[in-house]
């Protein structure tokens, strides 16, 4: 743009508003329900190991859902997200990506953390906040994260990792500067993934974080998961405009909406914007389209704000839609696939077992990381609780035994 | 050594650091080419570059925010909040994300390359939104370190600690004395401890205790004081966050009186949380109720703003009650 205002200037003389709908914003469907490629389409180039992968965690994922959803009715653990309906969104966006490249989720994004190879008892672990979890049994269940594997710990606040995509990808992008012409002078090497949920899109965070992204050219890829809902809140409650993705346009980014269903339509996607991010050094925002299958946690039941004609309507699977497409394909053999499964659901039982019965976190992990290394007043603090708990050990069956 | 005011002074602590530091980057709004509204951040685009040095649109959400992912990535982040009246909208980037990174994910994670500059405090004629001390609602957060300099020469030292400390620090300078306050400043790199309050002038009769800009005032009613045979010791806090007890207590053991002055509202202002420990570390050591001399339950006003702020005269006078208590 060549002045003041950074507005392309078609000077019109007829008095005309543009309409609040005026963008009709396609939705890419490259595979249909049956598992074929819809015609015209073209399924994008993924080798045979990245599609069993995908699909491995997929079912692993819905595995351990069920498992776990289940665990949390028994009053094993406190709390569960399930990813169902949204298996195929995230693990194939997160199959697209380089190993290295940073992952910033919302909380509901299990799968891309498997697709890095989080193990089952790391899973269990954080959700068992034991003291093996990494996260040191501080967060909820599900909050998980990993420096190894480049997936940044979860923060229950909505929205709040949409700048810090921004600000981590500007981190990432620095030195392929040139200080001179300020233009990139080599491919971007990794890049960040950013998921969030339409209703987290209402957050000032996701204003800030996309335009920020757009003017300071992070190599950022926005994912936004339009599930439908934000607990239960319907997304016609959330915003008039056509779904996130024609805010994208608002900031001047790249944007596609695809069929968060298809598997093939959101890697073939996501690759496509990583090739972007890369080389030119700009966000692209996705939008997926998948219906949230379950409820929004453990702690709602979705009959209270949905009738079962709606989630009728949605009741089409995006694993076995990508597992009609394997079988086809002849990578997949489905006496394995059902051996598998059962398989699979008695390991999780059995890490699951395990995972409950290690210990809690001892007593010093109550003040360490606060700061780097405690300050004086939590030293004193510690002290002072250690000797209390010491002279009321039953009262404080966790710690006391363990301390000296 | 060279003459310098506040500004130069932090100006000289954020070049050093940029030129350790290859992917370090300081942003704010109007911090680019303009060098900020303070001027702060003057001549450092040009030095280097528009990609390490960059305004950013009007968003102190979006500032923070970002500033979070990018010292998560391991860059040493410099962001600016061009008042500190304005930090409100990024309170739950700095209170629920910045301070909880590294405790939150176990270690794994870290913002501990964040430091947040912001300028405090009234006398510029700011009214309520350019005049306001903020530091009481981040003392309660867990996780973050606040640091206040009183001149030129604290001002370098502690913004060049508070960049290479290990975790976010929201550095407040005291805009009065940007360019009021002029000193002598080492041109070269030196730090100044965090966590450690520093006595200014030492005395028997009663302790004095403020930061930043408000140091002036009581060293000012020091000088009163002395006028009329009360020797005061003046100490300057330096660190609010974590705060050097030890330093304050030994100090009010010995003279047995502390005045407390600060320029944000009395109630739940940093001087409580002080006030509260001394008389439980001091108990038998103080001959006078602790007192505070702090700005007004108010929003901070314009037309009264001398009525209202803790002056010299206020700090005197409560100097002579604790004495003569």
């Amino acid at each position: 743009m060549s002045n003041p205002n950074n507005v392309s200037l078609n000077i019109n003389h007829e008095l005309s508003f543009i309409d609040g709908h005026a963008l009709t914003i396609p939705t890419l469907s490259i595979l249909n329900e049956e598992g074929d490629i819809y015609e015209g389409a073209t399924a994008p180039d993924i080798d045979k190991a990245t599609a069993i992968r995908l699909y491995e965690t997929m079912r692993f994922i819905r595995a351990l859902d069920e498992r776990m959803q289940a665990a949390q009715r028994q009053g094993r653990v406190s709390f569960y997200m399930q990813c169902l309906g949204e298996e195929a969104a995230v693990t194939a966006s997160a199959a697209a990506l380089d190993q290295n490249d940073m992952i910033m989720a919302q909380y509901r994004e299990q799968a891309a953390l498997r697709y890095r190879g989080f193990s089952l008892d790391q899973f269990m672990n954080q959700m068992f906040s034991n003291e093996k979890d990494l996260g040191k049994g501080r967060q909820m269940p599900i909050h998980y994260g990993s420096r190894e594997l480049n997936y940044m710990t979860i923060s229950s606040p909505l929205g709040t990792q949409i700048p810090q995509a921004t600000g981590y990808a500007y981190g990432q992008k620095v030195r392929h500067i040139d200080a001179q012409t300020g233009e990139l002078n080599s491919t971007i090497d990794n890049i960040t993934i950013c998921y969030f949920g339409e209703g987290a899109a209402s957050e000032g965070d996701f204003h800030a974080g996309l335009n920020m992204a757009a003017v300071h050219e992070a190599p950022v890829i926005f994912f936004a998961r339009n599930n439908g809902y934000a607990i239960s809140t319907p997304a016609e409650e959330q915003f008039k405009g056509d779904g996130i993705a024609s805010r994208g346009v608002g900031y001047g980014i790249k944007t596609i909406r695809v069929d968060g269903a298809d598997a093939l339509a959101v890697y073939a996607a996501t690759k496509k914007a990583r090739e972007i991010v890369t080389t030119q050094g700009e966000p692209v925002l996705i939008e997926s389209i998948a219906y949230r299958l379950g409820a929004h946690s453990t702690s709602d039941d979705p009959s209270g704000y949905r009738s079962k004609d709606e989630e009728a309507k949605h009741k089409g699977c995006p694993i076995e839609r990508f597992r009609k497409w394997l079988l086809k394909q002849g990578w997949l053999d489905e006496a394995q696939d059902a051996k598998d499964k059962e398989a699979i659901r008695e390991e999780i039982l059995a890490a699951l077992k395990r995972a409950e019965k290690v210990a809690k976190p001892a007593l010093e992990e109550l003040i360490s990381d606060v700061y780097d290394t405690p300050i004086p007043s939590l030293q004193k603090q510690y002290e002072q609780l250690k000797e209390h708990i010491l002279q009321h050990p039953d009262a404080y069956p966790t710690t006391a035994g363990r301390l000296k | 050594m060279a003459k310098m005011n506040m500004l130069h002074a932090i100006n000289s602590a954020l070049d050093i650091t940029m030129a350790e530091h290859p992917n370090a980057c300081i942003f704010g709004e109007d911090v680019g080419y303009f060098g900020g509204v303070f001027r702060a951040t003057s001549g450092l685009q040009e030095k280097y570059g528009k990609h390490r040095v960059f305004n950013t649109p009007l968003t102190e959400q979006g500032i923070l925010g970002f500033a979070n992912g990018l010292a998560a990535f391991g860059a040493p982040a410099l962001a600016e909040i061009q008042f500190a009246d304005y930090i409100f909208p990024a309170f739950d980037q700095i209170v629920n994300e910045s301070a909880k990174f590294r405790y939150r994910s176990g270690n794994e994670f870290n913002v501990g390359n964040l430091t947040i500059r912001t300028p405090y405090g009234g006398g510029i004629a700011g009214g309520l939104y350019h005049s306001q001390s903020p530091e009481a609602y981040f003392a309660h957060t867990p996780g973050l370190k606040l640091v206040v300099p009183r001149n030129p020469y604290q001002a370098k030292g502690l913004l060049r600690a508070s960049i290479k400390d290990n975790n976010p620090v929201i550095f407040f300078e005291p805009k009065r004395l940007y360019r009021a306050s002029t000193g002598e400043v080492p041109e070269e790199d030196y730090s100044i401890e965090l966590g450690k309050a520093e006595i200014v002038q030492e005395g028997t009769d009663v302790t004095l205790l403020a930061w930043g800009a408000q140091m002036e005032i009581i060293e000012d009613a020091a000088k009163k004081a002395a006028e009329q045979g009360i020797s005061c010791e003046v100490i300057d806090l330096r660190t609010i966050l974590p705060w050097d007890v030890e330093t304050i207590a030994k100090s009010v053991t010995k003279t047995g009186r502390l005045v407390v002055s600060h320029e944000a509202p009395i109630t739940n202002g940093f001087g409580a949380e002080i006030v509260a420990t001394i008389q439980q570390e001091c108990f038998l050591h103080l001959e006078s109720p602790i007192a505070r001399v702090c700005g007004l339950d108010t929003p901070y006003p314009l037309a009264l703003e001398k009525e209202y702020v803790p002056d010299a005269l206020k700090v005197l006078a409560a100097i002579k009650q604790s004495v003569e208590f």
